[in-house]
């Protein structure tokens, strides 16, 4: 089981270890304890969040502002909680970290990759999740301690999480085989790109939903 | 307040915000993971959120410089080495060595 993870889950090594050494890097310059690097990788376990506290902290953001900034920018997650609320299991310690791990590459790979049979589910997405945590706590702390010295050229790797997620939209479109949730998260993307280019995550996901939603109560009228 | 224990408070308000937007779906809507609305949303949810996940990571390329190219060749040729081999680990890597090759160079 452990090789079956370690290949599912080797694509966002590539991704989260060089982006984990680019926070370290940054987060080396505002003159902390290189460990707090790892902590807030063990903690907060979030990649966008922890770019963002790199400019709150030296600015000296207040703490509302910290949450509320925070909030905003991981909101996403609430949808995808909602999609996956049966996969997840029994609530137990292992359901609690799995939901706390749930960033964007653990939700995808968890919604489309196929269970070998005769496996534990929750134990299978736990394994995941916690290699992932790994790859991440290993970079960030990687690039606080070392990351000026790194004579191998990085740059480019991060383009596996590019790679990760065109092959994970061909993988569920060879799930769905519908046309309708691509052409609804396309759509409103680019018009999100456009006119809210800044709050392209959120916006492009609330709008999908919306449409998708408002797409299933007109068929479902028209069906009687 | 000491420069450390600013920084400790600002990690435990960044955990809970973020455990929060993770946690509130499950606690909210546990209860209702049998509803018709509940069992669609997650059918159709998956798809879209990797949709949009792959043109917000490509949102900041500048398709109208040469540069773009790069990237345009590197997801073509991940795109048809996973169709052709069906292979995800082989598709990244061929996909991803390829764009560091092509930008370092």
């Amino acid at each position: 089981m452990i090789r079956a993870i370690l290949k599912e889950t080797t694509p966002i090594m590539f991704g989260y270890i060089p982006m984990g050494m680019t926070f370290g890097l940054l987060f080396q310059d505002l003159g902390y304890p290189w460990y707090f690097a790892s902590v807030m990788a063990i903690f907060i376990f979030a990649g966008a969040a922890q770019f963002m506290a790199i400019g709150l902290l030296s600015a000296g953001a207040g703490l509302t502002e910290v949450f509320i900034s925070t909030f905003m920018l991981n909101s996403r997650h609430i949808f995808y909680g909602l999609s996956i609320l049966n996969k997840y299991g029994k609530w137990g310690l292992r359901k609690l970290y799995l939901i706390f791990g749930l960033t964007d590459e653990t939700y995808s790979l968890v919604t489309t990759i196929k269970i070998p049979s005769k496996v534990n589910e929750q134990e299978y997405y736990l394994y995941i999740t916690l290699f992932n945590q790994s790859y991440w706590v290993l970079g960030c702390t990687i690039g606080v301690l070392i990351g000026g010295l790194v004579n191998f050229n990085t740059e480019g790797m991060d383009f596996a999480l590019t790679a990760l997620f065109i092959v994970l939209v061909i993988e569920q479109w060879k799930n769905i085989k519908e046309i309708l949730p691509f052409v609804i998260a396309t759509t409103s993307s680019i018009f999100v790109l456009y006119f809210f280019k800044d709050q392209m995550l959120i916006g492009s996901i609330l709008l999908s939903i919306s449409v998708l939603l408002i797409i299933r109560s007109i068929k479902s009228k028209s069906y009687g | 307040m000491d420069k450390n224990t600013y920084l400790i408070l600002f990690i435990v308000v960044m955990t809970i915000a973020t455990v929060t937007t993770r946690l509130l779906p499950f606690v909210i809507f546990q209860k209702q993971s049998n509803h018709p609305m509940v069992i669609y949303l997650a059918k159709y949810t998956p798809p879209m959120i990797m949709s949009i996940l792959v043109l917000y990571v490509l949102k900041n390329v500048d398709f109208v410089s040469t540069s773009s190219l790069n990237t345009l060749f590197a997801i073509f040729v991940t795109v048809v080495t996973h169709i052709w081999k069906k292979n995800s680990l082989l598709s990244i890597f061929t996909g991803t060595f390829l764009y560091m090759y092509l930008i370092q160079h």
